[in-house]
C-alpha cells in the first residue's frame, strides 16, 4: 500500500512550482488575458523543454513513457498559478484520446509534435445542445468518395485558435449513442474551417465556437473505426477528466491558501479575522473539500494509468467532486476576503473563474454524479 | 490593504506538522537545480495491491470468516442486536482472537502478531465486507491498550494486554465529565496520594461499557485547577473496587449505550499509574490519538456498509427519482473520498512521517456523511420511518429509524465537528486561536 508520490514525482512538482512562481506569476496572467492569442508560445516552449508536454506519452513518440500520476502533479501547478498554457487540452485531451484510439501512423503523424510541444491539438466534442455526451454530438460527417464531408458547428473547444489541428466528434451514423459517432482529425487551417474566439469568463484560457462549411477530411484522418469513435473518445475523455479534476484542485488549493494568510493579517475589532471562528470554520471546510478532491484525483490517476475496470467511475467521481469543491471553495474564499475578494484587482477571481470553467468542461458533477449512479446501477 | 505579500505567499503550507515546503526551497532556475526530466524508468509510484504475504493474510481471514460467520452476519446495529457487552459478543472476540485476528499489530510477546497497520487495515475491511459484529472490546483494543503498550510498564503490559484481546476483561474509558467535555483538560475528578494509593473522588459521563466493565482508563486532576493540561494524572481503575458506581444515562435512541460513574473515595493503587503523576494529559494523548486513527478506518468501512445497505433499500423501492440518484451518487463519492483520504494517512504512517489532517477530516467528515445517509434512508421510507424498533411492521426491523437517531450523535462524540473544524483552523491551517 502506498498511496503518495514518490520522490521524484516530489522533484517534479518543486521544480513545476519554481518554474511556474518565476515565469507565471498573477501579474503575467493578467497580461495575457488581456492578450489577443491569451498564451505566451516561449513559456510554452519553455515548460516543452522541461519535459511537461512529453510526459505521459511512450518513448517511441518522444514522450517520457510516464503516466497520469505524473501528469496531475504539474497540472496541479498549473491550476494554482491559473496558468495560461494548452498543455491540458494537447496533453490533456487530445493527446490521450490519440493515444488510446489513433492507429500506430496516426500516433507517429500526430503525437510527436505534441509530446515536444512544436505543435497544439485539441477535442471538439459540445455542441448547441451543451452536452458532454454521446447525444450531444450531431454535426454530420458524411461519406464522400474516398472520405468525409463535415457540416455542422462545434462549441466551447477550448484552444482551437492556437491549436494545429482537432479531434472532431462528429456522426456518421443516425441516432444518438455512441454507436455511429466517428473522431477525425481535421486541420484548423483546414477550408471550411471558421475558429471564433468567444468571450468568456475565464479570460485565462480561450474558448472558440467552431464552423465546419462543407470541410472534407481524408479516411486516413479517422480515428477508430467509422461508427466506433465514442469507445475511443471515452478513454481520451476518462483521462482528461482526470487532468482538468488535478488542475481543479490546484485552484482550489491556492484559493484556500490565500484566504488562511489573509485571515491572518487582515484585522477588524482589534483580532485577526481569522480568529473568529466563522471565518476560521470556513477555511476548515476549504481544507476538507481540497483534500477529498486532491484524494479522489490521485485516485483516478492511478485507475487510468494502470487501466483497472473502475477507472471510468473513478474519473467521474474526480470530477464530480472537484468541480462542486472548486466552486465552493474559491466562492468561499472570495468571501473570506470581503470587500477587495469582489474587486478586479484582487486576484481572486482568476480562481472562481477558472474554478467555472473546469466546472463546466465536460460535464459538471450533476451530469458525472448521473454517471456515477449509473456505474453503481442504481 | 492589499492582497498578500509575495513572501506571505510562498510561506510554507503546515500539514500536521510535516513542512511542506514550497518551491522555493528548491532555490533554481527556471531549468530546475534537477535538470529536465530525463527519460527514466517508469516510476514506481502508487500501489494499492497488497504484496503475497498480505493477499495471503487476507484470503486466509477471509476463509474464516466464511466458515465462522454462516448464519449469522452482523449488519449495522439494530435496537434489538448484540446486546452490548453479552456473553455472545464476548465469546464471539474470543474466537477472534484464537483465530489470530484481534490486536494483529500488538507486540507478540502480549499476544498480539506484531504484524503492521496494513493487516489491521486489512482485518476491518475484511471483517466489515463480511458484515461480521464489532468487536465488544472496542475501548480496550482500540484506546486502553495502545496507551499500555505506549506508556505501560512491563508488569501493566503483562497484566493486562492478553485479557484485552480474548475479551475476559472489558474496558471502558472515563475521561468525559458533565462540566467537561469539548473542554476535556478543565475535567475536576480528583486523585489525591494517600500511602500506597490514590483516593478519586468525582463523576465521569458518557462511558460506553462501563455496566460490565472491570478496568477503567480514567484521566483524574491530582494538581490545583490551574494548571490545567499540567495537573492530570492517568489511572488505571478497578471497576469493582468499593466506591464505584455504574448509571445508566438513556440516550434518545431510547437505549442506555452510556454511562454515568461516580467515584467515591475510590482507593487506586499506586501500581495503576499509566506514566508519571502530571503527565496524564501526554498519556490522554496517545489514547485520543489511537481512537481518531482507528477510528478513521473503522468509520470508512461503516460507512460503506450503510451505504450499500441503503442502496439494497432504494433498489427494493424501485423509484429512480433522480434527485434522489444525485444523492446517492455523491453519498458513495464521499465514501470513497474518505477512503482515499484513510490511505494517504496510512501511507503517511508506513512512511513514518507525522500524521497528517485526515484523521480529523474523515472524522469530521463522515459524521456528516453519515448524518446525511440516514436522512436519505428515512426520506426512501416515507412515514414508514416513524415505526420504532419492536413495531413488527417497521421495515428492516425499525434500523433505519434506529441509526436515524443514533446518527445525531456521531457529529458530537469523538471530538464535536466545532472542536474538529477548530483544529483544522488552528493546528492544520495554523489560523489564530479564537480564545
Amino acid at each position: 500500500m502506498d498511496f503518495g508520490f514518490s520522490e521524484e514525482q516530489e522533484l517534479l512538482r518543486g521544480q513545476a512550482r519554481d518554474f511556474l512562481d518565476r515565469q507565471c506569476p498573477t501579474a503575467v496572467v493578467r497580461t495575457l488575458m488581456a492578450s489577443e492569442r491569451g498564451y505566451d508560445d516561449d513559456m510554452y516552449r519553455r515548460m516543452a523543454e522541461l519535459g511537461w508536454t512529453a510526459i505521459p506519452f511512450p518513448e517511441e513518440f518522444g514522450g517520457l513513457g510516464l503516466g497520469m500520476v505524473d501528469l496531475t502533479v504539474v497540472l496541479e501547478e498549473m491550476g494554482r498559478h491559473v496558468a495560461p498554457a494548452p498543455l491540458q487540452s494537447a496533453v490533456g485531451l487530445a493527446g490521450m484520446t490519440l493515444l488510446h484510439g489513433a492507429s500506430d501512423e496516426q500516433k507517429k503523424r500526430w503525437l510527436p509534435g505534441l509530446a515536444e510541444g512544436t505543435s497544439v491539438g485539441t477535442v471538439a466534442l459540445a455542441e448547441s445542445s451543451g452536452r458532454w455526451d454521446a447525444s450531444g454530438v450531431q454535426l454530420a460527417a458524411r461519406r464522400d468518395g474516398a472520405g468525409y464531408t463535415l457540416n455542422g458547428e462545434k462549441l466551447y473547444v477550448t484552444d482551437a485558435h492556437v491549436a494545429e489541428w482537432m479531434i472532431v466528434a462528429a456522426r456518421t451514423g443516425d441516432g444518438t449513442s455512441g454507436d455511429g459517432v466517428s473522431l477525425f482529425v481535421v486541420d484548423t487551417a483546414a477550408p471550411g474551417v471558421t475558429v471564433r474566439v468567444v468571450k468568456s469568463m475565464d479570460q485565462t484560457r480561450r474558448l472558440c465556437t467552431v464552423s465546419f462549411d462543407a470541410v472534407t477530411v481524408a479516411a486516413d484522418r479517422l480515428v477508430g473505426g467509422e461508427g466506433r469513435g465514442w469507445s475511443v473518445l471515452r478513454k481520451g475523455l476518462d483521462r482528461a477528466l482526470v487532468a482538468i479534476s488535478a488542475e481543479l484542485c490546484g485552484t482550489a488549493q491556492r484559493a484556500m491558501e490565500l484566504s488562511v494568510e489573509y485571515a491572518k493579517t487582515r484585522q477588524q475589532f482589534g483580532r485577526p479575522i481569522g480568529s473568529y471562528q466563522a471565518v476560521a470554520h470556513r477555511c476548515a471546510d476549504m481544507l476538507v473539500q481540497v483534500e477529498s478532491a486532491k484524494s479522489l484525483t490521485y485516485y483516478a490517476a492511478w485507475a487510468v494509468d494502470n487501466d483497472v475496470p473502475e477507472a471510468p467511475l473513478a474519473a467521474a467521481m474526480a470530477k464530480a467532486y472537484a468541480s462542486d469543491a472548486a466552486r465552493l471553495v474559491t466562492g468561499a474564499a472570495i468571501q473570506v476576503h470581503g470587500g477587495i475578494g469582489f474587486t478586479w484587482e484582487h486576484d481572486m477571481h482568476l480562481f472562481f473563474k477558472r474554478a467555472k470553467w473546469g466546472e463546466t468542461t465536460l460535464g459538471d458533477a450533476v451530469f458525472h454524479r448521473e454517471r456515477v449512479a449509473q456505474a453503481l446501477e442504481l | 490593504m492589499g492582497p498578500p505579500s509575495k513572501e506571505a505567499l510562498h510561506e510554507p503550507l503546515r500539514l500536521g506538522g510535516t513542512v511542506v515546503v514550497s518551491g522555493l526551497a528548491f532555490a533554481a532556475c527556471d531549468r530546475g537545480v534537477y535538470g529536465p526530466l530525463q527519460r527514466r524508468e517508469r516510476i514506481n509510484g502508487m500501489d494499492f495491491s497488497l504484496n503475497a504475504e498480505q493477499a495471503r493474510f487476507r484470503d486466509e481471514l477471509r476463509a474464516w470468516l466464511r466458515d465462522n460467520l454462516a448464519g449469522s452476519a452482523g449488519r449495522a446495529a439494530a435496537p434489538a442486536d448484540a446486546e452490548e457487552g453479552g456473553e455472545r459478543r464476548r465469546e464471539w472476540q474470543r474466537r477472534v482472537h484464537e483465530a489470530g485476528y484481534a490486536g494483529v499489530s500488538w507486540p507478540v510477546e502480549y499476544g498480539g502478531r506484531g504484524l503492521s497497520l496494513i493487516e489491521s487495515m486489512i482485518v476491518n475491511e475484511e471483517m466489515a465486507r463480511a458484515k461480521a459484529p464489532d468487536l465488544v472490546n472496542v475501548i480496550g483494543l482500540n484506546m486502553a491498550g495502545p496507551t499500555i503498550i505506549h506508556h505501560g510498564t512491563p508488569e501493566q503490559k503483562s497484566k493486562h494486554l492478553r485479557n484485552i484481546l480474548d475479551a475476559t476483561d472489558i474496558w471502558c474509558q472515563g475521561f468525559s465529565e458533565p462540566n467537561s467535555g469539548s473542554d476535556l483538560a478543565s475535567l475536576q475528578t480528583r486523585a489525591v496520594p494517600d500511602g500506597d494509593d490514590f483516593v478519586v473522588n468525582g463523576q465521569k459521563v458518557w462511558t460506553t461499557l462501563g455496566h460490565v466493565a472491570k478496568w477503567c482508563i480514567l484521566l483524574t486532576r491530582t494538581g490545583s485547577a490551574d494548571e490545567k493540561h499540567a495537573g492530570l494524572t492517568y489511572l488505571i481503575v478497578d471497576m469493582q473496587s468499593p466506591g464505584v458506581q455504574v448509571k445508566p444515562l438513556v440516550q434518545l435512541t431510547g437505549d442506555a449505550e452510556f454511562n454515568e460513574i461516580y467515584f467515591t473515595d475510590v482507593r487506586v493503587p499506586r501500581s495503576n499509574l499509566l506514566g508519571g503523576v502530571g503527565e496524564g494529559w501526554r498519556v490522554a494523548m496517545t489514547t485520543l490519538m489511537h481512537e481518531r486513527a482507528t477510528l478513521g478506518v473503522a468509520l470508512q468501512v461503516r460507512s460503506r456498509i450503510a451505504f450499500d445497505d441503503l442502496v439494497t433499500l432504494v433498489r427494493a423501492g424501485g423509484d429512480g427519482n433522480p434527485l434522489l440518484r444525485q444523492k446517492l451518487a455523491q453519498l458513495h463519492i464521499e465514501t470513497e473520498a474518505m477512503r482515499f483520504n484513510g490511505y494517504r494517512g496510512l501511507t503517511r504512517m508506513l512512511r513514518g512521517e507525522p500524521p497528517g489532517p485526515e484523521g480529523s477530516i474523515n472524522k469530521l467528515m463522515w459524521s456528516e456523511v453519515n448524518q446525511r445517509l440516514m436522512d436519505t434512508a428515512l426520506e426512501v421510507l416515507g412515514p414508514a420511518a416513524l415505526l420504532a424498533a419492536g413495531e413488527e411492521s417497521a421495515p428492516d426491523g425499525g434500523r433505519w429509524s434506529y441509526q436515524f437517531l443514533r446518527s445525531r450523535a456521531n457529529s458530537i462524540e469523538g471530538g464535536t465537528s466545532e472542536v474538529l473544524r477548530n483544529i483544522l483552523a488552528e493546528r492544520v491551517l495554523g489560523l489564530p486561536r479564537s480564545r
